[in-house]
């Protein structure tokens, strides 16, 4: 059975459809809004974080750490062990990378690890010399924490697998050298030169990476860097690329090498997209004000509409907490509408705006929108809308709850 | 508390001793009622006559719970009211007392039939079905079984004083409090509105007590308590 107060709600609410239709329009535009600007806002982070993951992986490991004899002294002692940046020197590079990467099984949340050797260099095609950085990988290692297999524009990794002197080759260095699979170039490093084919060309979306980077295969890196042992840094990719910082942190305190996760390493990139939430999330609330400003000013016209129809249900027996009922029930029904109604219309314009296209490329390419689904933007926008819609309906409920019946009804006959 | 099957006809429903009430505030502030006394029992019809400004009205609104005393007790059928809080006297107006306005007051969104259904929901005495037949039996009672789906708007005055005299019974108070009932009405309208009030009234053995101006109504009572300057005058 349906409550009374529900009912006596719903004839008020409707009785002032002009009114609820405003109220319910912003709900819905509130709603919607937020749905939109949370998919697009998170669509451009998404992608930028999934193009770093696929390039860096989500912790890098480099640099061994050496106590110093300070805190090495502080350390023996006594129990106690007082980490202090002062006292720890760093040595670069991973000296005996096979030991890490054994011990890096213990970690349940890593996926993949790849040993890397990096050096500069120069490039020479037939056309020009470009400076450019070489990373010496194994691709099946590299395979397991990077994106390099869906990042393959032309050519085939098969073909670099298959020859030891063989290169991957970032797409806008390729455009500049006028490179083409098959071609190919020469790399000199500390003064040796050496011939490798193009096996394939490879874009990330990320400028300077497919500007500068070369992947060749680790023994040949070892053999034109003159070494035989080591690696420039191991690259993590994680199952939860969200949980890097705590990984990084307990595999520094167990591997004594510095461990770098994605969030530190890509602090100033993901501070400018915390600055876009921030602000998308002021015009957002300010939708949802509006949003709660109609439904307040419905409800306080319907309590100055309705003051006799208060007196005589507040006669009938109907209890102040009945009224206050009644009238936070019509906000509640114009939330229960716009959420749905928002929810919808939040979908099917996310929906039109990831069918823009938009070319862009820099940190991240894409020929269109970026929009992210996620349930939870559509959670939070309700929830907001709740919040602020109920906060701003419980003034006018309170204000129509207080009123005396005996007032209205004395003021009416007199 | 005693419920409406439980108070005999002739005991007193309700009854007010040295009721004083006070209106408005500092200079403006006024001595309404002045120690006023009255009791009223089950099937009789009581008329408060007296000019306007003298205190009917406040009075009325005291009995019926909608206002508090400054001094003075008022009992419903035996229990204490005057002094309860808020929750205590919106119970006893939902399940003692019936009211009728000079205004109708019917809430015009609802049909005549939902209207009269609308106490009995809030006291939740009857299920669904009940409550529904009882509110047909009333609305034929009043002479409105044909138009129960009508809105509030789409009623007469008389018809709305009707229906608003229905929904005053609906729950079977003890005690019908009426001002101007027929103020709003004209004369034939206003003697069916009186012989309604007063012929339900008596069947079901409740207290009338109504504030009339007219004088030809007051006569038809049982009892009429002329008032003036806020206190019974003979």
């Amino acid at each position: 059975m349906i409550s009374p107060n529900l009912r006596i709600a719903y004839r008020f609410l409707t009785a002032k459809k002009r009114a609820m239709f405003m109220s319910l329009s912003c709900t819905v535009l509130g709603v919607g809004l937020f749905i939109v600007t949370q998919a697009t806002t998170s669509g451009f982070e998404d992608i930028f974080t999934r193009t770093l993951l696929g390039i860096n992986g989500a912790i890098r490991i480099e640099d061994r750490l050496q106590d110093t004899m300070r805190s090495m002294a502080a350390a023996g002692a006594s129990d106690f062990y007082f980490a202090q940046r002062e006292g720890v020197k760093y040595i670069e590079g991973v000296e005996e990378p096979q030991r890490i990467v054994d011990a890096l099984r213990d970690f349940a949340n890593v996926r993949g690890v790849s040993a890397v050797l990096r050096g500069s260099i120069q490039i020479t095609s037939s056309f020009k010399t470009e400076d450019a950085q070489m990373f010496g990988i194994r691709l099946e290692d590299h395979l397991r924490v990077s994106d390099l297999g869906q990042q393959i524009t032309a050519g085939r990794l098969e073909d670099f697998r298959n020859a030891n002197a063989g290169a991957l080759i970032g797409r806008v260095l390729a455009d500049r050298l006028q490179l083409s699979v098959g071609d190919s170039v020469v790399v000199t490093a500390r003064g040796e030169s050496r011939r490798f084919a193009v096996s394939a060309i490879f874009e990330t979306g990320y400028r300077e990476v497919d500007k500068t980077n070369i992947y060749l295969h680790l023994p040949e890196v070892r053999s034109l860097l003159k070494k035989p042992s080591g690696a420039t840094y191991l690259q993590i990719n994680l199952h939860d690329a969200a949980r890097a910082p705590a990984d990084a942190a307990r595999m520094e305190a167990v591997l004594r090498h510095g461990a770098k996760p994605w969030q530190e390493r890509e602090k100033s990139w993901l501070e400018v997209f915390r600055a876009l939430r921030v602000s998308t999330g002021i015009t957002v609330t300010v939708f949802t004000l509006i949003a709660s400003l109609a439904m307040f000013n419905t409800l306080a016209m319907i309590v100055l509409e309705k003051t006799k129809d208060i007196a005589i249900l507040r006669s009938m027996g109907y209890e102040r907490r009945d009224v206050t009922r009644i009238f936070l029930w019509q906000a509640g029904i114009v939330l229960a509408i716009g959420a749905v109604v928002g929810a919808l219309f939040g979908a099917g314009v996310t929906w039109l705006v990831g069918q823009v296209p938009l070319s862009i490329s820099g940190i991240f390419k894409s020929d269109r929108f970026v929009v992210v689904w996620d349930w939870k933007h559509y959670a939070a926008a309700i929830a907001t809308a709740v919040f602020m819609v109920m906060i701003a309906s419980l003034i006018p409920a309170r204000r129509a709850a207080r009123l005396e019946p005996g007032d209205i009804v004395r003021g009416t006959a007199q | 508390m005693s419920g409406p099957g439980v108070v005999a006809p002739g005991e007193v429903a309700l009854r007010c001793t040295d009721l004083h009430r006070y209106l408005g505030r500092d200079e403006g502030r006024v001595h309404v009622l002045k120690g006023v006394s009255f009791e009223a029992r089950r099937g009789q019809v009581y008329a408060i006559v007296g000019p306007s400004g003298c205190g009917k009205s406040t009075l009325l609104y005291l009995l019926g719970l909608l206002d508090q005393p400054d001094g003075g007790q008022i009992e419903i059928n035996g229990r204490l009211m005057s002094n309860t809080d808020d929750a205590a006297r919106t119970a006893a107006r939902g399940e003692h007392i019936g009211f009728v306005f000079q205004f109708h007051f019917l809430m015009l969104e609802f049909s005549a039939l939902e209207n009269v259904m609308m106490p009995m929901r809030k006291l939740g005495r009857l299920g669904g079905e009940a409550m529904e037949a009882r509110a047909r039996q009333l609305l034929d009672a009043v002479g409105l079984g044909a138009k129960t789906h009508r809105l509030g708007t789409q009623l007469s005055g008389g018809e709305q004083q009707r229906v608003a005299i229905a929904r005053a019974l609906a729950n079977q108070p003890t005690i019908l409090l009426a001002d101007e009932p027929t103020g709003n009405l004209d004369v034939k309208n206003s003697a069916l509105v009186f012989d309604l009030i007063t012929r339900l009234a008596k069947e079901q053995g409740q207290a009338v007590i109504l504030v009339t101006h007219n004088p030809e109504i007051a006569q038809r009572c049982d009892q009429t308590r002329p008032m003036r300057d806020g206190v019974f005058v003979g």
